[in-house]
């Protein structure tokens, strides 16, 4: 349907080309006139995103240094470390399981995270966007009180409430519950706590955003014409709260496989997501190569990842019309 | 909630067949919205019957509780005390999903992420019918309203007119037993208000569904229901076809709220069974129809509509006369406004010919006569 859609449109729109070239060129000044207006913010990208991302991308085809940096050389040995190790004795290559590993825990824990803070999210936002217009601020307000506190801060909050001496475990010890310690520092579910908690109100904020407009007379029709609680919900409230979900989701999916200090204070070393990966090759490791190669393949995944996500929302769109 | 169910199980059974059942039965319903003394009474013990087929309209200024009326036999409301019957089952308790009663809603309140065909056999879908039967019936809809060219349209491509039908196909397809419409004419522009004013009519007669239907438009009441019944203040005033409501209002409310009226204090001078006579200001002796409750002799309140009186030069044997102050011309009608003696206004409308001259003046002294069987003596 979508793409009986899409042709249609292209036909319609090429007929206008032909109809009308003098509006052609007005709409053209137009576009100029704006296209200077993003011109600072373009410039800004350019020097801090596509500059740097240029440079790595020619330091992942050098050849690493001994004391870090990298030597004018070429070779391809810093993508092919991504996944495969070459052995130190025999020079043979093999799968590199921590690596492998690592990315997995990276997507594992990021779609993890996008999911609960989904499940958490939608319902907060749901509330908000039903309060009174006069209460709804304050509301709002309190989302963001997180957000004034350095995120370094935050997180080591969390250390002190989960760790073998932290609140929860001497609360349950004193209360005999338990009888030592339950390790919950230092476990891929704490880091996924602690990333759920960070980006929540990423999550919240889009969905309440496209839930404030939502016209709850919708639901009463719903209900009207037979449906119940869940497939008005199904059929009517998320339908219609799409736009915020998704958006929420990228804004949530996003920083959660590049993330660097909640898992390198929640995971510990022996927990380490991408984000702790690249940086281990840039410091301790020595191979920037290694790093600027790694941090591609992060870039590639995020696009991969976000390609499948918009393409399959789309079908999904396309079967309720 | 026991109760109820039995006195409408023994209702039908008394009746025999449920056609003979009323369609809704308000019970006693009262509705408060919050409590206390800040709670406001949006309907103060309301009882009403509506009958099988019938196009019946709750009329009455905003906040009078016609639109809370509706909520509660659509469900969205539950009463506070008695309850509402449908076909003799009580289902005042019920959710509204359900009920076998559609509501076309004041604002629509189509799904915008729904195409026309899509919204149309939403409810179909809901009720678990086979895919064909949907399609089948969403196909015999469209053709109703006659919307096929449009069915693959989102509804927000659509003009208001459009949506109105469509919102009418979407709470019929389901064959609700009863049809709840709240003010659906109220965006509408007024040419095509009148056709949808015509259009709903033959779509009742058509389907055979109970409409109630909302509307604080006198105008659009008469021209439409079966019956109407009049609200104000929470509390039904009312129920009659709208010819009775209208030549026999039983109170001062309804004889204003319906039509233009004039008001005179007058004193009831004899009781007869269907009627009985009223002297009037002037001294003449008149007879009168009574509205509905117990008279007594004394002072009562007439009301006489201004086109069933005339107005004459000849003002000596007139049963009233006054000062002509103003002519207003409306097109159709002329409308004469006088003073009688004391001061009180009084309205004459005269329908106006082609070719005829202006008789009177402002100022002129006329006669006014009343037409027969025209003066209504009010319930106070």
């Amino acid at each position: 349907m979508s793409a009986h859609d899409q042709t249609v449109g292209l036909d319609t729109g090429l007929k206008k080309d032909q109809a009308g070239a003098t509006a052609e060129t007005a709409r053209r000044a137009e576009v100029r006139g704006n296209v200077l207006l993003t011109a600072p913010a373009l410039i800004v990208l350019f020097c801090c995103a596509s500059g740097p991302l240029l440079i790595m991308l020619v330091y992942s085809f050098l050849t690493a240094g001994d004391y870090g940096g990298i030597i004018w050389g070429l070779s391809g040995d810093g993508w092919s470390n991504v996944f495969m190790q070459r052995d130190i004795f025999d020079d043979t290559l093999s799968i590199a399981d921590a690596h492998i590993s690592i990315f997995w825990r990276s997507l594992k824990l990021s779609v993890l995270t996008t999911v609960v803070a989904l499940i958490f999210g939608f319902p907060t936002a749901y509330f908000i966007a039903t309060r009174p217009l006069k209460t709804r601020n304050l509301w709002l307000f309190l989302i963001t009180i997180p957000f004034w506190t350095n995120l370094l801060i935050r997180t080591f909050a969390i250390v002190e409430v989960i760790r073998n001496q932290g609140v929860i475990n001497t609360a349950l010890l004193s209360f005999g519950l338990i009888d030592e310690p339950y390790q919950i520092l230092f476990t891929d579910f704490a880091i996924m706590v602690g990333m759920t908690y960070v980006y929540l109100p990423l999550m919240v904020l889009p969905i309440y955003a496209s839930m404030e407009k939502f016209d709850f007379r919708l639901v009463e029709a719903g209900y009207d014409l037979y449906a119940t609680k869940m497939k008005v919900l199904r059929r009517i409230i998320l339908p219609l709260a799409k736009p915020g979900i998704v958006a929420g989701s990228i804004l949530v999916f996003i920083p959660s496989l590049g993330a660097y200090v909640t898992p390198r204070l929640l995971g510990g070393g022996k927990n380490m997501m991408l984000g702790n990966l690249i940086e281990l090759q840039f410091g301790q490791g020595r191979n920037w190569p290694l790093g600027a190669a790694l941090s591609f393949t992060l870039l590639l995944i995020v696009m991969a990842a976000l390609i499948i996500y918009v393409r399959g929302v789309g079908k999904s769109d396309g079967q309720h019309g | 909630m026991a109760k109820a169910k039995a006195i409408g199980a023994a209702a039908a059974r008394q009746h025999g067949s449920v056609g003979d059942v009323a369609a809704v039965t308000a019970a006693n319903v009262t509705k408060t919205f919050g409590s206390g003394d800040d709670g406001v009474v949006a309907l103060d013990d309301v009882s009403v019957s509506i009958r099988q087929n019938e196009f019946f309209t709750l009329l009455g200024p905003s906040g009078c509780g016609k639109t809370t009326l509706l909520r509660l036999i659509a469900g969205f409301e539950l009463p506070t005390q008695g309850d509402i019957l449908l076909e003799g089952e009580p289902i005042g308790h019920l959710p509204p999903y359900q009920r076998p009663v559609n509501t076309v809603f004041q604002s629509y309140a189509l799904f915008p992420h729904m195409t026309v065909s899509e919204n149309i056999g939403f409810g179909l879908q809901m009720l678990g019918k086979p895919q064909a039967e949907v399609a089948s019936e969403v196909e015999r809809m469209l053709a109703l309203v006659r919307m096929e060219a449009l069915a693959k349209r989102r509804v927000d491509q659509l003009s208001g007119g459009q949506q109105q039908r469509v919102a009418l196909a979407r709470a019929l397809a389901p064959h609700p037993k009863v049809l709840l419409l709240d003010e659906p004419l109220s965006a509408l522009d007024l040419k095509l208000r009148k056709e949808m004013q015509i259009e709903l009519k033959h779509l009742q007669g058509e389907t055979g569904i109970t409409f109630i239907f909302v509307t604080h438009d006198q105008e659009e009441a008469l021209t439409m229901s079966d019956r109407v019944a009049v609200m104000d203040n929470g509390k039904i005033l009312q129920v009659g076809p709208p010819r009775e409501i209208y030549d026999h209002p039983a109170d001062r409310f309804v004889a204003n709220f319906i039509g233009e009226t004039n008001f005179l204090t007058a004193e009831l001078t004899s009781l007869s069974k269907s009627g009985g006579r009223v002297k009037l200001p002037s001294g003449k002796t008149v007879a009168v129809t009574l509205a509905d409750g117990e008279f007594s002799e004394g002072q009562v309140t007439v009301v006489i509509r201004p086109e069933h009186a005339r107005l004459t030069k000849a003002k000596s044997k007139t049963t009233l006369t006054g000062v002509l102050r103003n002519i207003v011309y409306i097109g159709t009608d002329t409308h004469y406004h006088l003073r009688l003696p004391g001061d009180t206004p009084f309205i004459v409308r005269t329908q106006n010919q082609r070719d005829t001259q202006e008789s009177y003046q402002q100022g002129d002294e006329l006669g006014i006569e009343i037409s027969a069987n025209a003066v209504q003596v009010l319930r106070d």
